[in-house]
């Protein structure tokens, strides 16, 4: 049965550094309750919204960046409803109903190879306040509220059902996250700076709100539960309700939300006291080119300038960090496809899938990019082969020595003294001796004695060098 | 001398050339307030310690040869839904009975520094939301001509305090004619200035789109001192426009071209007309062109209006929800939902009835039909007064189309009581600014003469009422 999938990504505008309308920081994180906080976002009577021109741009070139039309004017409109995590119980966010006045609209992105899905808008809101509740919601005595978030200016992104598969709908956000991570516009390693509600629907019927999914590790999991939840209904002429289910991380589940959300009605109407922002036509091209580099460009400058393959750069390129993490190896040694070899193949082995989740692979490693220059380097000249490189990196990742720090510390440069490799192919010789009798008539007992050389070496030992050794003295022999 | 009796430019005059001191002053009001308010009720809260350090401190300025500022020492009363630092402000409701501002609004600060004491917080219809100033908390206020009849309203402290000799001037808001319908029914001056020329930063919001705040005093020279303390620019407001005005309270040469505006006095009590066509007859005297002409759309002024501000009303007043202010009332063993309920039912019936029907209007289905109309009616309105101003300086007609009634005489008809706003919600919807002056009496109570202008022409509009005020003497305040 068709499955179509619909994305509402949430993203702060943490680079914009103020509140959308006053001058409170983003930064609430870690902060004490309710102390970042002033009259306007707390709501007090008399207050006034200040609109932020620096969230207005920033939401610009998220709009411009996925490809949506920017009108010339914009405004803002009152979403009333009643919760106690919004100060004024009313959300100051846009609306296109009564004629289009949101940051973008109608866009489009290629994601993955050659997949595409469009954007239906692109909307700057105000992030509410959080509720703090001792253990579960369900089970907690109180429920304390913390304003210290309300007021962060939010960009909502909203798909057209464009998606069919689960794993597209990670691709697609592996992207998304990319390019705002290009843009500067919101540090995506804080906790709760990207979130995203997916709505599914299988074979034409109703529509179903997914909310609550933490990580978009968990989006892709939740959609596949969903997707099986709602066939096996089908299957059964069971007929899917539309509503909103919950993720239920512990169980990996989405269950039926337990308060009744009943169709509201948001009584939308244009916030008084915002007077309509007329950007102009210029806009969209002062946006434009404030731009940086965004991930396509990039990636295709990295494999047609550095010669990297297609692969490889797709995965710098989806996390940022990593990019820019390749970016300065290269700067200290132009070893581009080595180096990104070493990130991609190898470093990655060290991270762990819940740092990946949060984006910040590089945060508890002790590596830098000095250390992956110098290794792909020391590889590159020969010092050493690439097993031994392997076991440099697990140390210099657990201490943070530079790779030739360990070489040095553990003996493990090559043995380049021809003395001392004959040496060691000696004693293997006189050790093997019924190996060697095969070895003058079986090519490939020469390779089990080269075992037992590198294995006397610790690996140190060319490989090349001492085959050849092995075969010379093999025909010395006979 | 009784120095309450003075005007404020007379106070700021006595207080620089130290014919009296400042603290003389306050204090001679002070008493003049504890005589007269168990009969007119103006105040809500009165600032006795506050306004007494800041007469002192003002007086030691002038000893100091310091600059004190146009308004120097004038006793200023504000109405109680405008934000004074550290004085609680009700909004005359139950829900801000123990809301205490930590912020002054804008206009607050400007009186400060230009010299100006707050004297006490002014009492009003409950969030501004009335024509009698019957709807508060804290008990009505009582018309000082009168003591039986309606102040007028919302900001009936706000004019009642002026003309009772309580204060020099005050700062009302008017959303609908809240500072002009109580200056007509108290013979006193009150301003509405062209929307976005004074600032509405802490200005507890009724209905932000139509609202400015303005001042009520017994003298143009008064208000138009304030205007020019309070006009202007305020980075804290969006809905500002970029301008200092510096206006004139003199005489004018120049004579005006005045539309008598036919659908204000058709509709209106015939002695209030003759008020009007008298006060005509004065100005035509005085060299001015007055001829009936017609604002057409004025028919669906009110419906336009109450349909604005109620829906703006119905979410500017859903933050009162006593989390994070507002009254004593434990949330012990509420869910949420139905501690909002218990809570929002403490509103007075009033505001509850706007709150109802502004979220009507607004609801899905609904928004077409009626706001979206509302709003249209608006444009057309505007378009209507745009094309009369290319042909006249100055639209007229009463402030109010009838006398001041008695207290209780409206309150259980709200459609009777909405009515009686139909001359004065004109000027909100178009944004453009009115004054209310002083016509004359009928009866022994007040006539106001209503004065329309262009927007940002509000020196046009002084210009007349300083002509008007020249040449006639309109009583400013009763004896009490």
């Amino acid at each position: 049965m068709e499955t179509k999938i619909g994305l509402e990504i949430h993203c702060q505008l943490t680079g914009a550094k103020s509140k959308l309308f006053c001058s409170c920081s983003c930064e609430y994180r870690g902060k004490e309750a309710n102390s970042n906080i002033c009259p306007t976002c707390a709501g007090l009577p008399g207050t006034l919204p200040l609109l932020s021109r620096r969230a207005v741009e920033l939401a610009g070139m998220i709009s411009a960046a996925l490809g949506c039309t920017v009108p010339e004017e914009i405004a803002f409109y009152r979403k009333n409803y009643f919760y106690p995590d919004l100060p004024k119980n009313f959300q100051l966010t846009q609306y296109n109903a009564y004629g289009i006045t949101s940051m973008g609209v109608d866009g489009i992105m290629q994601y993955g190879d050659g997949k595409s899905a469009r954007i239906r808008r692109v909307q700057l809101e105000e992030d509410p306040g959080r509720l703090v509740y001792e253990g579960s919601m369900e089970t907690s005595p109180y429920a304390l509220i913390d304003y210290n978030r309300a007021g962060v200016p939010l960009v909502e992104i909203v798909t057209e059902p464009d998606f069919a598969d689960p794993k597209d709908v990670r691709l697609f956000l592996d992207k998304v996250t990319s390019l705002i991570e290009h843009l500067g516009v919101c540090d995506t390693r804080l906790e709760g700076s990207v979130r995203c509600d997916a709505n599914v629907s299988v074979g034409g019927g109703n529509r179903v709100e997914i909310k609550n999914v933490s990580s978009f590790a968990d989006v892709e999991k939740a959609l596949r539960y969903e997707i099986t939840r709602q066939n096996s209904m089908a299957s059964r002429d069971i007929e899917i309700k539309s509503e909103t289910r919950h993720w239920d991380d512990a169980r990996k589940l989405t269950k039926e939300s337990r308060t009744k959300e009943e169709e509201q009605d948001y009584r939308y109407f244009p916030e008084p006291d915002v007077p309509s922002i007329v950007l102009g036509s210029e806009f969209p091209s002062l946006v434009s080119r404030s731009m940086p580099e965004l991930p396509d460009k990039r990636k295709e400058r990295f494999i047609s300038k550095h010669g990297l393959s297609p692969h490889v750069a797709q995965v710098l390129i989806d996390n940022k960090e990593l990019a820019d993490f390749f970016e300065t190896a290269m700067s200290a040694h132009y070893l581009p496809r080595e180096i990104a070899n070493w990130i991609v193949n190898d470093l990655m082995g060290f991270v762990d899938e819940q740092q990946k989740e949060e984006r910040s692979i590089l945060a508890g490693l002790k590596v830098t990019p000095g250390h992956i220059a110098e290794l792909a380097r020391l590889v590159d000249e020969g010092t050493i082969n690439r097993s031994i490189a392997q076991q440099v990196l697990a140390q210099a990742v657990k201490t943070g020595e530079m790779p030739s720090q360990v070489v040095r510390k553990t003996h493990s440069s090559r043995i380049d003294d021809s003395d001392e490799l004959g040496r060691v192919v000696d004693s293997v010789f006189k050790a093997e001796q019924s190996a060697v009798q095969d070895a003058k008539s079986n090519a490939n007992a020469a390779n089990f004695l080269l075992g037992k050389v590198m294995a006397a070496t610790k690996g140190r030992a060319d490989p090349k060098a001492a085959l050849e050794l092995i075969h010379k003295k093999l025909a010395e022999q006979s | 001398m009784e120095l309450f009796r003075l005007d404020a430019m007379q106070v700021a005059d006595g207080i620089k050339k130290r014919e009296f001191s400042a603290e003389e002053y306050i204090q001679q009001l002070l008493e003049r307030i504890d005589r007269v308010e168990p009969k007119v009720n103006a105040f809500i809260t009165i600032n006795r310690k506050e306004a007494i350090d800041k007469a002192r401190s003002i007086d030691k300025k002038v000893r100091d040869g310091e600059p004190v500022g146009p308004l120097a020492g004038v006793a200023v009363s504000v109405k109680d839904n405008i934000c004074v630092k550290g004085i609680r402000t009700t909004c005359a409701s139950k829900m801000l009975e123990n809301y205490v501002p930590p912020y002054s609004a804008t206009v607050v600060i400007r009186l400060d520094d230009a010299g100006a004491i707050v004297i006490g917080k002014a009492n009003l219809d409950e969030f501004a939301m009335g024509t009698t100033t019957e709807f508060s908390k804290h008990g009505a206020t009582r018309n000082p001509w009168d003591i039986s009849r309606v102040p007028g309203g919302s900001s009936g402290g706000s004019a009642a305090s002026v003309a009772s000799l309580e204060c020099a001037v005050s700062l009302g808001s008017d959303t609908g004619g809240s500072v002009r319908c109580p200056a007509s029914f108290c013979s006193v001056i009150g301003i509405k200035p062209t929307y976005g020329l004074v600032s509405r930063y802490g200005l507890v919001s009724y209905a932000n789109s139509l609202e400015q705040i303005g001042p009520a005093g017994r003298t143009v020279a008064d208000v138009t001192a304030v205007m020019n303390a309070i006009a202007g620019s305020d980075r804290n407001d969006h809905t500002t426009l970029d301008m200092k005005p510096d206006y004139s309270s003199r005489v004018p040469d120049r004579r005006f071209r005045i539309g008598i505006v036919k659908e204000f006095l058709s509709g209106a009590d015939p002695e209030v007309a003759k008020v009007v066509y008298n006060a005509a007859d004065i100005l035509t005297k005085q060299g001015c062109k007055c001829e009936e002409v017609s604002l057409g759309s004025v028919e669906y002024a009110l419906a336009s209006y109450y349909t604005i501000a109620m829906a703006e009303a119905s979410s500017n007043l859903a933050r009162y929800d006593n989390v994070r202010y507002g009254f004593e009332m434990s949330s012990e063993g509420y869910e949420w939902n139905s501690y909002y309920a218990k809570v929002r039912s403490n509103f007075g019936e009033e505001v509850k009835r706007r709150i109802i029907v502004g979220s009507y209007v607004l609801s899905s289905g609904y928004y077409g039909k009626y706001y979206l109309k509302a709003q249209q009616v608006r444009s057309i309105l505007k378009q209507e007064l745009k094309s009369l101003f290319k042909t006249y300086d100055l639209l007229m007609g009463p402030t109010m189309p009838i006398l001041p009634f008695k207290m209780g005489e409206k309150i259980d008809d709200p459609i009777k009581m909405y009515l009686v706003d139909i001359d004065t919600v004109v000027a909100n919807l178009a944004g453009t600014p009115a004054i209310s002056i002083p016509g004359g009496f009928s009866g022994g109570l007040p006539v106001g003469l209503q004065l329309m202008a262009d927007e940002f022409q509000e020196q046009t509009m002084l210009d007349a009422a300083s002509l008007f005020e020249s040449v006639t003497h309109v009583q400013r305040s009763p004896d009490l």
